[in-house]
């Protein structure tokens, strides 16, 4: 016991330690740095938690890909990285940023110390009710069924951060191909290691988004998977980006939020409601709402990182 | 045996552990990027393997331990191409200032 309490507090400690660090240090490429490890320190924070699904969720999504966003966006904000540094805020704006940040940390703490013993939870009718979706796993039982429409709003959501990021295209470069040209070095190690990850990534990815069933994994993990070796392949130069003109990449994209749809609402003559799953079938339409979503989230997340397009078609 | 297994344990565990303290160390005390990586990946990559080597006795199935190895692996493969890429970056733009 006194073992897992040392292991928690000095987990604590480090996390603290590492989100002060990345808030004060003055390189952002470090910070961006620290930024990935907090996010692997706090997807260690979840196993301890036995929130595995948000840990897997938290190490792909929150340590992994918003990393290598933010890096990029370092990468390409550098030249004016130090006219920005050179600025610095004026008495009265540093104080009001000040006050507001320190403002909504007192507004969380006082939530969080004032929460009611116990607290709140749904976590009974969950498991009162998870059999009739067939699942074993609660956190799918609620992303999929229970809560099916917020889990709806969010892939839409995702698709709109694309859209937003395709806005900053050049006008001659629309339909063309997104990021830059990445060239093939037939004998480096990125193309080797491109050969050789990618088939062990699909089938880890399937396999996450199979057991996501009635074990901690599911779309988003498997989907980040799938873009990490669709990056690594086109990062290597083994494979070049689509042009965002293509039909197929366009229908791919929404293809999870319309399959989300379509069966959505069929549940309304079918099963009397609105994302309603009829009886006895909830299980097989969960798991072809979720295939379908890790093909779009996939493809999403890596034409995010790939940002807009750099090249012609 | 138990004895023998948890004696196993906690020596391939410790072992590991030293390896990552000696890595750390390295990391930290010498002078340019391509020692640094040298000490970290070979020291990590041991070192991993040993607290695996450790834990193995300790899972509840054989597909977890093969898990357990994959993971090693994994880390080896990646520890591989990422320090050849960064030490290829390092030859291409000169040692940083």
């Amino acid at each position: 016991m006194s073992m897992a309490l040392l292991f928690d507090g000095s987990l604590i400690a480090l996390i603290l330690a590492v989100a002060t660090w990345t808030i004060a240090v003055r390189n952002s490429f470090a910070a961006v740095i620290g930024y990935a490890t907090y996010g692997l320190l706090l997807a260690l924070a979840w196993v301890r938690l036995a929130a595995v699904d948000a840990a897997l969720t938290e190490a792909a999504i929150g340590g992994g890909l918003t990393s290598v966003l933010l890096i990029r966006a370092v990468v390409r904000l550098r030249p004016t990285e130090s006219a920005a540094r050179a600025e610095t805020p004026g008495r009265v704006s540093r104080l009001l940023a000040a006050v507001l940040a320190g403002s909504v940390t007192a507004a969380l703490a006082l939530v969080v110390l004032t929460l009611p013993d116990p607290a709140p939870t749904l976590a009974p009718q969950v498991a009162e009710h998870i059999a009739s979706t067939g699942l074993g796993n609660a956190v799918t039982a609620v992303l999929l069924s229970f809560r099916a429409i917020d889990t709806l709003l969010e892939a839409v959501v995702l698709v709109f951060a694309l859209v937003a990021v395709w806005t900053l295209t050049p006008d001659d470069l629309w339909r063309g191909r997104p990021g830059p040209r990445y060239d093939l070095d037939e004998n480096g190690m990125l193309a080797y290691l491109a050969r050789l990850l990618p088939p062990l990534g699909i089938v880890v990815a399937v396999y996450v988004l199979w057991v996501g069933a009635d074990l901690p994994g599911g779309k988003f993990q498997a989907g980040t998977l799938l873009a990490a070796m669709w990056l690594l392949a086109i990062m290597a130069g083994l494979t070049e980006a689509p042009p965002i003109s293509r039909r197929w990449l366009r229908g791919a994209l929404v293809l999870g939020t319309v399959a989300f749809l379509v069966i959505g609402f069929a549940g309304v003559p079918l099963a009397g409601a609105f994302l309603a799953y009829p009886e006895g079938y909830a299980k097989p339409l969960i798991i072809a709402i979720e295939a379908a979503s890790m093909l779009s989230i996939a493809l999403t997340l890596g034409l995010l990182v790939l940002g807009p397009p750099e090249q012609g078609p | 045996m138990n004895l023998l297994l948890d004696l196993w344990t906690v020596v391939a565990v410790s072992a590991g552990v030293f390896f990552f303290l000696a890595g750390t160390v390295g990391l930290l005390r010498f002078p340019d990027t391509l020692t640094r990586l040298h000490a970290l990946t070979k020291a990590d990559n041991l070192g991993l393997g040993l607290v695996v080597l450790g834990l193995l006795p300790r899972v509840g199935s054989p597909l977890a331990g093969l898990k357990l190895i994959c993971v090693w692996l994994l880390v080896l493969l990646a520890g591989a191409t990422a320090s050849q890429l960064i030490a290829r970056a390092v030859r291409r733009s000169g040692p940083p200032a």
